[in-house]
């Protein structure tokens, strides 16, 4: 039952959107045409208007995780419903492997929807008249898949996310993190390249989210997904992301790497959430090695390492190799620029 | 208190125009004769024209109405051959078998209590010898609950999926609401017949639009994210409604199923009078004969009925893991059936409940009558003539002189206070309309009795709901005690109060508060427990007493929420009383149910629809002003 993956054309990202608005009330569109890319939210909001999303480019490549992050009401929902089309945006394109999203008919979103996306909600969404196993397998009995086949596959989903034995559960006899696994299980059975997951931990206790954020990034590991994730979490977003958008009042005030986020905010918006972030859980080793000149030292640590994972290693050494992709050695890691890093905060 | 003034001015100036006007402007106290609008004879006309000339190119309207009363027909006389009078020589299901069916309908519905009390229901029905009538109830009911429920849920569909037609459907559904049954007994009479079909129609209609109202409601609060799952995964439209969007809906939607069953239990006792038979039937010829004994016995069978069918269908909506597989149920229900029919054939007394056997309490209820009427008949006599002399009587006169075009005014001044000037041009105009019928006294007779009897059962169920709220023990007893008053059809009120006051318009009070007093009760009591127990907490720290935490600060709060109880109350009581025309009041109700045996259409539409005014003016005011209430609190809308 393995997808066919489209790859996204030569050069082209995944999920690509430009200039994408989204104004709620009545004939937005046409509010939108009338006042001018440029209007304040005020004008919109006078005449009765939200413009929940306001001139969003993205580019989300293949297999990475591409993170979304704001304040309540900042837009993201609105954005993520956008990018899958379950809302009309009111201006702009998606481009979803090479092709555009918004000339797609309702029969080829539906397709679309059935083998190449994937959802995860913030309050799971899962129906409360089935049972774990019939929750997973439900996209897979939409799409008209046998019985045996389709639970066949929602049971190794149930057990990839760890709840095997409670396929006979109902959703309400689970706590929050196990229900949400059933959601994210749910979301990976028909094997979608593109998953969408919208504040998927945040109604979660803060230990639980925790574990479920280390589960994640070991289903992601094994998968290879190309992911767009929301949260309102800066600290989420700094754990999990390749690429973090940040957005403020509809607008994306901020995109890029989590360490040129935090090493460059690029306004005092964006500063204030990174002020508390400790640098060397962000800086790559690659960002602060010196030139490999001296001597080789023994111990090696890879070039895409966070700092602070390889601390430790300076307990006992006082430098350390680098290695890049291939496992050259690219440079070396110094135990004065790693102390001063740390305790410059 | 300056937005008093207006008030006041405006009650003096009323009440000049209703001391002084007559001589001025003695139209607006009587509408003209000659300016009446003839509506009942058009009505009539047109229920003529339709019934033998109307013709759609390929078929008469008369061909559609028999279409109809066919395909009603043809499962009505299935389900009453398999319950009361067999079929193509075959007898009907023996009654042990019915008993055992019931049985195991609730043991899947709840477990073993259910199984036994719904048993329990019917064997009371069978051993009290009204078993023949029940099934006849029972077989309406059971056809005309599928296409209320189908119907309600198409429609609520529809409305969901078409903004248009929710918008298109909303009044619709309002007004048949409010409008009495009887009404729209009469069009159905003239349209399909006297007959059991004609009932299962009617009940059908009464049923439908609280399901549809329902419905929509239920599909509105599935959560968003539920309705983004289903297209994110591809559900296309069929499954979305009957993957997603139903089942998420299920618990409301059985609250629903659990309406539309009870309206249809009263509404197939109330058309006992156009030829539904069975239990309904029993209780108005008795009421007929004025054999209070027959009557109330037939009146406990139905109690029993509604009981079983209400406590069914409330704990079907709750999914009950623990219970058995489907098929075994459904093996059991054969096995039931079979060995009952099998013992049937060696022991008659297996196939119908042996008449010796019945116990009748009729003549036990007759002596009761008598002995409270021999000893009691001068003070329930002395109670009765000093309260319709020192009360009844004068506030009908009072209500009957009132100017029709002061009371328009008046009404549409309250109306322009309390919610602007579309609803001061609602209720003036419905008010002017009722006057151009000419069935002026009628709706004061309408008003009055609806008046006195909601201000009773407010003034009970005020202090009573209060009294709830403060003690949850109490609580529990009176809510089991007006859920069980709700369940009742509303024909069964009349028997006691006839029982004890014979007819006349305070026997229909007695009965009107004792139907209308449930909402008063459950609102206040409601409203009460839902004030937010911080500020009863700052109440208590601000040394208030307990008096005074009651009178400042929760019947304060829950002052919008009372005012909906009184709505609640008001409603109820007009839906009973026209139902006390049987016992011989003078007022809207008397009316319809003349139009009714005289097969009147437009006399009863005509009359029904003032009811109905009277009832949306009712609601419409005192939501404006339960809404201002709310705003004042800061509670939101
Ligand atoms: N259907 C709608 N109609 C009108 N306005 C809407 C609608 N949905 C969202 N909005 C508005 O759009 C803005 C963005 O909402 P959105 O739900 O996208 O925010 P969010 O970033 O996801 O916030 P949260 O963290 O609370 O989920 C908000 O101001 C919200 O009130
Ligand atoms: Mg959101």
């Amino acid at each position: 039952m393995t997808q066919r993956d489209d790859p996204a054309p030569d050069g082209m990202p995944k999920l690509l959107c430009r200039n994408l608005w989204k104004i709620f009330g009545q004939n937005g569109a046409a509010t939108l045409e009338a006042l001018g890319p440029e209007a304040a939210p005020a004008q919109f909001a006078a005449r009765g208007h939200v413009p929940a999303v306001r001139r969003v480019d993205l580019a989300v490549n293949t297999g990475e995780i591409f993170v979304i992050m704001g304040l309540s009401g900042s837009g993201k929902s609105t954005l993520v419903r956008c990018l899958s089309r379950l809302i009309e945006p009111s201006a702009g394109e998606i481009w979803f492997n090479g092709r555009n999203l918004l000339t797609a008919s309702e029969s080829e979103m539906r397709e679309l929807r059935r083998h190449k996306m994937g959802m995860v909600f913030q309050h799971f969404a899962l129906l409360p008249h089935m049972t774990v196993l019939q929750n997973v397998a439900f996209p897979l009995e939409v799409q008209g898949i046998a019985r045996a086949d389709r639970e066949a596959k929602a049971r190794e989903m149930v057990s990839l996310v760890g709840l095997g034995g409670r396929e006979d559960a109902y959703p309400r006899q689970l706590s929050g993190g196990q229900q949400q696994r059933v959601g994210i299980a749910r979301s990976l059975a028909a094997d979608p390249e593109l998953w969408f997951l919208d504040e998927p931990f945040s109604a979660l206790d803060p230990l639980i989210r925790r574990e479920m954020q280390d589960e994640f990034l070991r289903l992601q590991s094994v998968l290879k997904k190309t992911i767009v994730f929301i949260t309102h979490d800066f600290d989420e977003a700094i754990r999990l992301a390749d690429q973090i958008a940040i957005m403020k009042d509809g607008l994306v005030v901020q995109s890029g790497t989590p360490e040129e986020i935090v090493l460059h905010p690029a306004t005092d918006y964006v500063a204030e959430f990174t002020r508390a972030v400790p640098r060397a859980k962000v800086v790559r080793v690659a960002s602060v090695m010196r030139d490999a000149t001296g001597p080789t030292p023994a111990a090696q640590v890879a070039a895409t390492a966070k700092v602070a994972d390889v601390a430790a290693q300076f307990l006992t050494e006082d430098s350390v190799c680098v290695l890049d992709a291939e496992g050259e050695i690219c440079g070396h890691l110094h135990r004065a620029d790693v102390v001063s890093l740390m305790l410059g905060g | 208190m300056r937005g008093l003034i207006p008030w006041v001015v405006a009650v003096l100036a009323f009440w000049a125009f209703t001391r002084f006007g007559a001589t001025l402007a003695p139209w607006a106290f009587d509408w003209p004769r000659a300016a009446i609008l003839p509506a009942a004879r058009w009505i009539t006309a047109f229920t003529k024209w339709l019934l033998n000339e109307a013709h759609f190119g390929l078929f008469t309207f008369q061909d559609l109405t028999r279409a109809i009363s066919a395909v009603i027909g043809a499962p009505y006389r299935v389900v009453t051959g398999l319950l009361s009078e067999g079929f193509a020589g075959l007898p009907p299901l023996p009654w042990i078998a019915v008993i055992g069916l019931a049985g195991l309908l609730g043991h899947r519905a709840g477990g073993w209590p259910l199984a036994l009390l719904v048993s329990g229901c019917f064997l009371f029905i069978a051993v009290f010898g009204k078993w023949t009538s029940a099934m006849i109830t029972l077989a309406s009911i059971l056809i005309a609950v599928p296409i209320g429920v189908a119907g309600g849920l198409a429609l609520g569909l529809a409305a969901y999926r078409w903004q248009i037609f929710a918008r298109a459907i909303t009044p619709v559904l309002d007004l048949m609401q409010t409008i009495p049954v009887f009404a729209y007994l009469v069009p159905i009479l003239i349209l399909f017949g006297f007959g059991p079909v004609a009932a299962v129609i009617a009940t059908v209609i009464y049923a439908m639009p609280p399901m549809t109202r329902i419905t929509l409601l239920a599909l509105r609060r599935v959560p968003d994210e539920l309705r983004d799952l289903g297209h994110m995964i591809g559900c296309n439209r069929q499954q979305m409604t009957w993957r997603v969007m139903i089942p998420a809906a299920k618990e409301g939607l059985m609250v629903g199923v659990n309406q539309v069953i009870m309206l249809s239990l009263n509404m197939v006792i109330i058309a006992s009078m156009i030829g539904a038979g069975g239990l309904g039937f029993d209780v108005l010829a008795a009421l007929r004969r004025l054999d209070f004994g027959a009557g109330l016995e037939a009146g406990f069978a139905i109690v029993a009925l509604a009981i079983a069918l209400d406590r069914v269908s409330q704990a079907l909506a709750h999914e009950r893991p623990q219970a058995l597989p489907r098929h075994v149920y459904l093996k059991a229900g054969l096995a039931t059936i079979a060995l009952a029919a099998v013992l049937a054939l060696i022991l008659p007394a297996a196939q119908t409940y042996p008449a010796g056997a019945q116990l009748s309490t009729g003549t036990f209820w007759g002596e009761v009558v008598k002995w409270i009427n021999i000893n009691y008949f001068d003070t329930l006599e002395a109670i009765k003539n000093a309260l319709l002399i020192n009360l009844l009587i004068p506030f009908k006169r009072f209500l009957i002189a009132l100017p029709w075009a002061g009371v328009a005014l008046l009404l549409a001044f309250c109306g322009w206070r309390l919610g602007g000037w579309r609803l001061a041009a609602l209720s003036g105009g419905l008010v002017v309309a009722i006057a151009a019928t000419g069935l002026w006294e009628e709706a004061m007779t309408t008003v009055y009795l609806c008046g006195i009897s909601v201000a009773i059962a407010m003034l009970i169920g005020l202090p009573i709901g209060i009294a709830a709220a403060e003690k949850d023990s109490l609580w529990r007893g009176v809510r089991l005690a007006i859920d069980t008053l709700q369940t009742l059809p509303s024909f069964v009120y009349l028997m006691p109060a006839v029982m004890l006051f014979r007819v006349g318009d305070f026997t229909a009070m007695i009965a009107v508060v004792a139907y209308a007093i449930a909402p008063a009760i459950r609102y206040t009591a409601l409203g009460l427990q839902g004030v937010d127990p911080r500020l009863i907490e700052a109440g208590r720290a601000m040394g208030c007493t307990r008096w005074q935490i009651l009178t400042r600060i929760k019947l304060r709060l829950a002052l919008p929420e009372i005012m909906l109880g009184l709505n609640q109350t008001i409603m109820f009581a007009l839906s009973m009383l026209v139902i006390t025309a049987l016992v011989g009041t003078r007022d809207l109700g008397q009316e319809v149910y003349i139009a009714l045996t005289k097969a009147n259409p437009g006399r009863g539409l005509v009359a029904g629809l003032c009811v109905a005014f009277i009832a949306i003016i009712a609601d419409r005011l005192i939501s404006a002003s339960a809404a201002r209430a709310r705003q004042k609190l800061g509670l939101g809308t």
